[in-house]
């Protein structure tokens, strides 16, 4: 083995806050009560750990084999900026085919721009998000 | 009818252009890294399956106004061209030449045959896909 520590503790200890990131948002999954939050759970804390996870690799092969990999710095740029954009088009579609929230909520600011929308605007609506 | 969400339309217009040059990126490496026409040419599908999703059929084929159907055609005829070119010089049919070329801007490089045939691939494969998807998508 290399006796090269510190080019290995950063990667190590990167990639090993990314796996516990990665575990609380599976845990967040189960635990939380609606679509909503779980979305937000699964969708901020994995993005952050993917892209630990990432990085600890971008790291280890650009201080250990000195080679820069484009793939994975294009990755980590990528899992960026789209996973904020998959959970709210998921989010969103699921809003607006009156999936309900959870019973602790205690603010919907939404309600009055869609749901009083007429009902054939928002079936049109619907049917397009499927 | 499209909803109007101006998040997804953005972030795919960026993300498009990524996709895209990641797939040539892969076309092109396919020689000495994995990668190749097969998987460069799914990937630009992809990318345009995406443009699909951000706008509507029409505005899609307008921005890109190519026949799928051809594209397809003209892959199969380079493919073909490259492995029949082979006749010509009396070797077997798909024999593959490569050879160094001096260009003025790019320096010395080397340029295989085979890579028209890849471009046959791609062309193939962007066409069939396109034409799958959008013949399902257009079915009302």
């Amino acid at each position: 083995m290399n006796a090269n520590i510190p080019s290995e503790v950063l990667p190590i200890l990167l990639i090993l806050i990314g796996t516990i990131f990665s575990l609380l948002s599976a845990i967040g999954l189960v635990r939380l009560p609606d679509v909503y939050t779980r979305s937000h759970a699964a969708s901020k804390s994995t993005t952050l750990g993917v892209l630990f996870i990432l990085v600890g690799t971008f790291l280890f092969f650009l201080l250990e084999e000195h080679y820069f990999s484009i793939r994975l710095f294009l990755g980590i740029f990528f899992v960026f900026l789209t996973a904020p954009v998959a959970a709210h088009v998921l989010v969103r579609s699921a809003y607006r085919s009156n999936v309900a929230l959870a019973e602790e909520s205690v603010q919907d600011d939404l309600k009055d721009f869609i749901h009083t929308d007429s009902k054939k605007t928002k079936d049109a609506e619907v049917n397009n998000t499927d | 009818m499209r909803s109007n969400n101006i998040i997804l339309e953005t972030a795919i217009k960026v993300i498009l252009f990524i996709i895209v040059l990641f797939s040539v990126y892969i076309f092109f490496a396919g020689h000495y890294y994995p990668g190749g026409g097969f998987i460069g040419g799914l990937m630009t599908a992809g990318a345009l399956v995406l443009l699909l999703i951000a706008y509507d059929i029409k505005t899609v084929s307008m921005i890109l106004p190519f026949n799928y159907r051809i594209m397809t055609g003209i892959g199969l005829l380079f493919a073909i061209g490259t492995s029949a070119g082979a006749i010509f010089f009396n070797v077997p049919f798909l024999t593959h030449a490569f050879g160094h070329i001096d260009l003025p801007i790019l320096g010395e490089i080397s340029l295989h045959t085979a890579t028209i045939f890849d471009l046959g691939v791609y062309l193939v494969v962007v066409g069939v896909s396109m034409t799958i998807i959008q013949t399902i998508g257009e079915d009302e």
